[in-house]
């Protein structure tokens, strides 16, 4: 069934009540919380990420955005004395677990940060050090995996020429498309964007933010923003944080038109606080 | 906190306010014209339409603006989308009302075809559609606008029976009564016209304040659970 509105708050809701029949859950988060020492930073988060779409989460400042988008691929275990309880599925496997290779999950769930943070090392480099990394020794190989990543992530046409230059000397909005291409190049299944334009330009932002929409056809997509038209602009659902809490998740039309929950008008229409 | 782009919606809710007003005002005076059959009143209210277009411009362009530069969400976004389309119906009814008093204009110097009964019935429930409708934006009240709409069916009621009554019982039987009966057919039309668009602002206030849409549904009038 396709239904146009609901509020996702416990975990026996789904998201399949509100998408396609066509559309399969990607990623499937259930009953998490996470605490740094004694503090929570996530409570009781259910939450499905639908394949091929792309899925904002936003929230103010120390909502847990960034806590949460980090467990998707399990970078949150690099920081000291946290604790996670509850399951992540990727494709119906719990990657949570010591028997699971986080290697592995960081290759499926590829990460974009805030800041572009290319390697002091050249732009060609930069997108074959992940192959090299993963035992492909391949030249010819590596050469095409390299051309293939930069021209998606439309960068291609402006670095053919210079692909032995150092990747520092290229643009804010270009180094961050050279990062993107750099998660290409691994073939990962999940791209996960943490506030990925908050250092850049209008130009800039809009080329990644078209980008976005260009990458949803081959990959799955999650991208935490503080700016809430680019959410607009680029997701298909968007979820609402706030102090560790999942308030609302619905289709990004819904939470932008008439969102359901008041915390999340209060938010959306800068009432809040 | 407060924002000051609340500011800015309280100016456009204001403006609103004054447009209403004026509009109120035109339908008043048409009617007024229509019952003295006073030729400078009725001249008056085709003359002031225009200020009512200038009104209708000025928030269209003051929508636009913030839309542009505020980037309006959630009840912001639907509160400046349904104002310029109550504009529009606004706009509407005082042309509806210039056009009474053109039919005003025709009437002057011919004596009327019978008493008038059910056109000033038509009349106050048009006056009370339209302040109710206007009321009901200006105090975000899904409540009063769901009323308006119910109601909208006697005006339709109120028309037949003035239509019904002039073709069958005059223009049927007196074919020289047409030049007196047609201006009054005329303005049961457009009473009725006026109501509709009293409708229209009522429905698009339920959206605004419950983003439900009940325009070509009223079965869904019944709005216990919306969003505020």
């Amino acid at each position: 069934m396709y239904s146009q509105t609901m509020i996702r708050l416990n975990k026996e809701d789904n998201l399949s009540c509100m998408c396609k029949p066509s559309d399969s859950v990607k990623i499937k988060v259930q009953d998490i919380n996470f605490f740094y020492g004694n503090q929570q930073a996530l409570k009781d988060i259910n939450l499905d990420v639908l394949e091929n779409r792309v899925t904002a989460i936003i929230g103010p400042s120390g909502c847990g955005k960034s806590t949460f988008i980090r467990l998707l691929n399990r970078m949150n275990e690099l920081v000291p004395k946290t604790t996670l309880t509850g399951r992540i599925y990727l494709d119906g496997q719990d990657i949570i677990g010591s028997c699971i290779d986080p290697v592995e999950i960081r290759r499926r769930v590829g990460m974009v940060f805030q800041k572009p943070n290319p390697f002091p090392k050249s732009i060609f480099e930069n997108i074959s050090y992940g192959l090299e990394v993963n035992g492909i020794k391949n030249k010819q190989f590596i050469e095409e995996r390299v051309v293939e990543s930069l021209k998606r992530a439309v960068l291609w046409e402006e670095v053919r020429t210079r692909l032995h230059d150092s990747a520092l000397k290229l643009s804010g909005g270009q180094q961050q498309r050279l990062c993107i291409a750099r998660c290409l190049a691994v073939k990962p299944e999940v791209l996960l964007f943490d506030e990925p334009c908050a250092s850049l330009d209008p130009i800039s932002t809009r080329k990644i933010e078209e980008l976005i929409l260009e990458l949803k056809k081959d990959y799955t997509i999650a991208i935490v923003t503080h700016n809430m038209q680019q959410a607009a602009r680029v997701s298909d659902f968007t979820g609402f944080f706030l102090l560790g809490e999942l308030i609302e998740l619905d289709k990004t039309e819904n939470i932008f038109k008439a969102p359901k929950d008041k915390r999340t008008e209060d938010y959306i229409t800068g009432r809040f606080g | 906190m407060e924002r000051h782009f609340d500011h800015e919606l309280d100016e456009l809710n204001k403006n609103i306010l004054k447009m209403g007003a004026l509009v109120q005002e035109a339908i008043f005076k048409s009617i007024e014209s229509l019952k003295t059959l006073d030729k400078d009143m009725a001249t008056l209210v085709i003359d002031n339409d225009r200020v009512i277009d200038d009104c209708e411009l000025k928030i269209d362009e003051e929508c636009l603006v913030l839309l542009a530069l505020r980037q309006p969400m959630a009840f912001d976004l639907r509160f400046i989308t349904m104002a310029m389309k109550i504009t529009t119906d606004l706009e509407r009814i005082a042309d509806l009302a210039a056009d009474i008093a053109m039919r005003v204009l025709e009437l002057v110097d011919k004596p009327l075809v019978k008493p008038l009964i059910d056109i000033p019935k038509l009349t106050e429930l048009a006056k009370m559609m339209i302040k109710d409708a206007i009321d009901s934006f200006v105090n975000k009240d899904p409540d009063l606008a769901g009323k308006v709409i119910l109601i909208d069916k006697e005006a339709d009621r109120l028309r037949d029976i003035v239509q019904r009554e002039l073709i069958n019982d005059y223009i049927l039987k007196d074919k020289s009564s047409i030049p007196r009966c047609i201006p009054l057919l005329l303005i049961a039309r457009h009473l009725e016209r006026i109501c509709d668009h009293a409708t229209n602002i009522a429905e698009d206030v339920i959206y605004m304040v419950k983003a439900k849409v009940v325009k070509h549904h009223p079965e869904k009038l019944n709005f216990d659970k919306g969003p505020q």
